[in-house]
C-alpha cells in the first residue's frame, strides 16, 4: 500500500492478486479512508458492500481468478467525493449486456446481483476500458450528506 | 468477528447457525456445504439462524437463492429468521424479501412448519 501525506489521507493505490482473501485487504483500506473522512460506520457499510462487489467481480470476472493477475484498487478524495476505482487484467466485457436481477426471469439465479448493488450503494458508477487491458470501474460516494448524518 | 456455520437439531427441525461474512471465498461455500448437507441427509425443515451475520454480499445472497430453491425441489422448506437490518436491507433492495419466509426470531419460524 502506498499513501501519500495529507488529511484527509492522500490517494491509497493497492495492487492485490487476484484472490478472494484480498478483498478483506481493500475492505481495510477502505476502512483507513472513512476514519480518516468522518463517514459514519452505517454509510462505510454500504460502500464497504460495493467496493467488495466490484472487487470480486474484478478478481473472478476481469482477471478469472488468475492470481498472476492483478487487481487495482484505488481510492482518493476529490472535494466532498469519495471516489474509488477498481481495475482489473481481463478481456472487458460491455455493461450493456447486464441483465436486471429484478425482472422476474432473474430473480431466482444464483447470480448477477453484484453490480446492482454497486449501482444501489453508491451515488454514480462508470465503466470503462482500462488503458491496455481490461475493465476500470469508478465509483463516487458524496461524503457531505454522510458526514452531516454522523455530525 | 470469525465466520463460522455450525448446525443443530431443534426437534425435527434443522437450524444452520451462521455468524460473521457469508461473502464470496468465505461463508458462502460453507453455508451452502451445509444445507445441503441438511438436505442430502432428508432433513426437510430447515432454519437459517442470520443474527450474527454482520456481512452478506451477492454471492452469499446467490447461494441462499441457491440453496432455497434446491430445499424447495427436494420437498423440504427452508426459512430465514432473525435478520439484522444490514442483511434484510441487502434482501430488500433486490426484492428477495418477499421470496424467502423470514422469521424475527426462532420461535416463530419454528412454528411456521406447523
Amino acid at each position: 500500500m502506498t499513501t501519500l501525506e495529507g488529511n484527509p489521507p492522500g490517494p491509497i493505490v493497492l495492487w492485490l492478486a487476484s484472490r478472494y482473501e484480498n478483498i478483506e485487504l481493500a475492505q481495510a483500506a477502505l476502512d483507513h479512508v472513512c476514519r480518516h473522512a468522518g463517514v459514519p460506520s452505517e454509510d462505510e457499510h454500504w460502500i464497504g458492500i460495493a467496493l467488495r462487489e466490484a472487487v470480486a467481480n474484478a478478481i473472478k470476472h476481469g482477471n478469472r481468478q488468475d492470481s498472476t493477475k492483478k487487481v487495482l484498487v484505488s481510492f482518493r478524495r476529490e472535494g466532498d467525493d469519495l471516489l474509488i476505482v477498481v481495475g482489473d487484467e481481463g478481456e472487458g466485457f460491455d455493461p450493456v449486456h447486464i441483465a436486471d436481477p429484478l425482472a422476474p426471469e432473474n430473480q431466482m439465479k444464483t447470480s448477477g446481483r453484484g453490480i446492482f448493488y454497486i449501482k444501489t450503494f453508491m451515488d454514480d458508477v462508470a465503466f470503462s476500458r482500462g488503458e491496455t487491458a481490461g475493465t476500470v470501474l469508478t465509483m463516487r460516494k458524496s461524503l457531505k450528506a454522510q458526514q452531516a448524518k454522523g455530525a | 468477528m470469525k465466520t463460522s456455520v455450525t448446525t443443530r437439531d431443534v426437534g425435527d427441525v434443522k437450524a444452520i447457525d451462521l455468524k460473521g461474512k457469508i461473502t464470496i471465498g468465505a461463508g458462502d461455500v460453507q453455508m451452502r456445504e451445509a444445507i445441503h448437507s441438511a438436505l442430502n441427509a432428508g432433513c426437510t425443515k430447515i432454519i437459517v439462524n442470520m443474527k450474527e451475520v454482520s456481512t452478506i454480499d451477492s454471492s452469499g445472497v446467490g447461494e441462499l437463492v441457491g440453496c432455497y430453491t434446491t430445499a424447495t425441489h427436494k420437498g423440504a422448506k427452508m426459512k430465514l429468521e432473525n435478520l439484522p437490518a444490514k442483511i434484510s436491507d441487502v434482501l430488500t433492495v433486490t426484492q428477495l424479501i418477499t421470496v424467502f419466509d423470514v422469521y424475527d426470531n426462532e420461535q416463530d419460524a419454528i412454528n411456521s412448519f406447523g
